[in-house]
């Protein structure tokens, strides 16, 4: 029987009286990539960021690897990591200078070894004496993802990971993310606007919207649901007449 | 507390020093350029008035004390505020770091570059006013620790401000130490200022240690009493300031600020 690895009961969030998540319930089992899907203001950066502690649930509970995210964040974070298009890492310093950094705070043993091995699986051994600064967005990302690596995180959380990438780049991230899922069994919860990155990538996906799930299931699963050609399709008619589709759809 | 995350976080910040010339010359030219001006003025005050004999040493004493409270201060807000512009904050909070070893790697950066500040001030105020910093003795270290909890304390109430009102409460860093400087009796003695002022200068730690300090050049030792009051003073204000950072922090995770402030 599969490990749970995240449990997410009844999660409600509000920001001042205005609901971002209303209902959330999912569960995350040891090896799974899960996405997390939704329009704009569906919720899933707010589900994101309370699993990743950066946001207190109004309600609900959340567990990760069996112990309570509030009162364990520092035990669970020690073995989770996260990368996103959207941050950076200080633009002044070396790629291995922050790599290093990063290693030291998530505490990794051989972590020269292990910088040159993340490094060489992103192909961008070449840019480790570089200033984080002088790459180029795609280089940046894939910098970030190293990060992202250096713990050997069981739980692994990627807000657009190939969001700045070229179209040949993002193919390899997105096949060394499955490969490192099969062969390390590593758990993922992955959001992005393509839907082509999901179909590809994730075994299962929730698709948020106004704050709840209205649809869970393998890619195909949900395409077939919706009676829709493909995830895009349901994307957008999700994000067009989400509340109609929410209530006929089953 | 984790010593590894704080000397990770302590490389970081170390690390951000060595890579940046501006950064460098930051950490000197703001103190090197009041301790031209308050040196100079010093001793235009020396020549046209026999009243005031000890304006040197008593002006030079303040601004290079004034600058060991300023720079603890800036060292815990400018910190934090490097991790917002790198936008590099959401990578530090959602690793296992701690708030309180976040804020222990503040002070150690601080404390190292308040030592380097420090020993360039003292050496250019030797060579171009012929004052010797140590002649305080042994004094120097009790109003050196006071001072530099008290710009700690300061630091954690401005970045908690800047941790709930974003960037645009950055001026903060900056501006906030002094609000302080006028009633703190930092470049003259509390006698100067008018009674009614008294409770509230008495009240802050640096005040007392502005005091000991004219007190001490004036080879009248340094006063117990004044000690500890500014001891007690700032272990009620870093608890304050602790608990004040901790609040904002929960504040600002309930209102997903950390997020914001971290991919602005």
């Amino acid at each position: 029987m599969a490990e749970t690895i995240v449990e997410v009961q009844h999660l409600r969030k509000e920001f001042n009286g205005t609901v971002a998540v209303a209902d959330v319930s999912f569960t995350v089992q040891r090896g799974e990539i899960v996405g997390v899907l939704g329009p704009n203001g569906a919720g899933k950066t707010t589900t994101i960021q309370v699993l990743l502690g950066l946001t207190s649930a109004t309600s609900g509970s959340v567990t990760v690897f069996g112990q309570d995210l509030k009162k364990h964040r520092v035990e669970i974070l020690q073995r989770c990591n996260f990368s996103s298009a959207y941050t950076g890492l200080p633009s002044n310093l070396k790629v291995r200078e922050n790599l290093l950094i990063f290693s030291k705070i998530y505490q990794v043993k051989s972590y020269r070894e292990k910088i040159e091995t993340v490094l060489k699986l992103f192909e961008i051994d070449h840019l480790r004496d570089k200033i984080t600064g002088h790459l180029s967005s795609g280089e940046s990302t894939r910098v970030n993802l190293c990060k992202a690596l250096l713990n050997d995180p069981e739980l692994l959380m990627l807000d657009e990971p190939t969001a700045s990438l070229d179209p040949d780049i993002a193919d390899k991230v997105r096949k060394l993310l499955r490969r490192i899922q099969r062969e390390k069994g590593m758990t993922m919860v992955y959001t992005s606007h393509n839907m082509r990155d999901v179909e590809e990538v994730c075994d299962r996906v929730l698709f948020l919207h106004k704050g709840r799930i209205i649809a869970e299931g393998t890619p195909q699963q949900v395409t077939q649901k919706f009676r829709q050609k493909s995830l895009e399709d349901v994307f957008i008619r999700v994000a067009r007449s989400g509340d109609l589709l929410g209530e006929t759809s089953e | 507390m984790n010593g590894h995350r704080i000397a990770a976080l302590v490389l970081r910040y170390t690390y951000l020093y060595t890579r940046s010339v501006p950064r460098v010359l930051e950490m000197f030219f703001w103190p090197v350029m009041d301790l031209l001006v308050w040196g100079f003025v010093s001793v235009y005050l020396q020549r046209v008035s026999h009243q005031v004999p000890s304006a040197v040493t008593f002006l030079l004493g303040s601004m290079i004390f004034w600058d060991i409270l300023y720079r603890a201060q800036q060292a815990v807000t400018i910190s934090f505020l490097e991790d917002i512009w790198a936008r590099n904050l959401l990578n530090i909070f959602v690793s296992p770091i701690r708030v309180g070893e976040f804020i222990a790697a503040t002070y150690v950066v601080g404390f190292v570059k308040i030592l380097i500040t420090v020993a360039v001030l003292a050496v250019l105020a030797l060579a171009l006013y012929q004052w010797n910093l140590f002649v305080m003795g042994f004094s120097l270290v009790p109003l050196f620790i006071n001072l530099l909890l008290m710009g700690w304390a300061v630091g954690m109430v401005t970045t908690a401000l800047i941790m709930r009102w974003g960037q645009s409460a950055e001026a903060l860093a900056w501006g906030i130490p002094f609000l302080i400087q006028p009633v703190a009796a930092v470049f003259y003695p509390l006698s100067v200022l008018p009674r009614w002022v008294h409770p509230i200068s008495l009240a802050i730690p640096a005040t007392h240690v502005f005091e000991g300090m004219r007190q001490v050049l004036r080879g009248e030792g340094l006063s117990v009493e004044h000690l500890v009051w500014a001891f007690s003073l700032n272990i009620v204000y870093l608890v304050v300031a602790a608990a004040f950072f901790r609040y904002m922090f929960d504040v600002a995770r309930d209102k997903g600020l950390l997020a914001k402030l971290g991919t602005q």
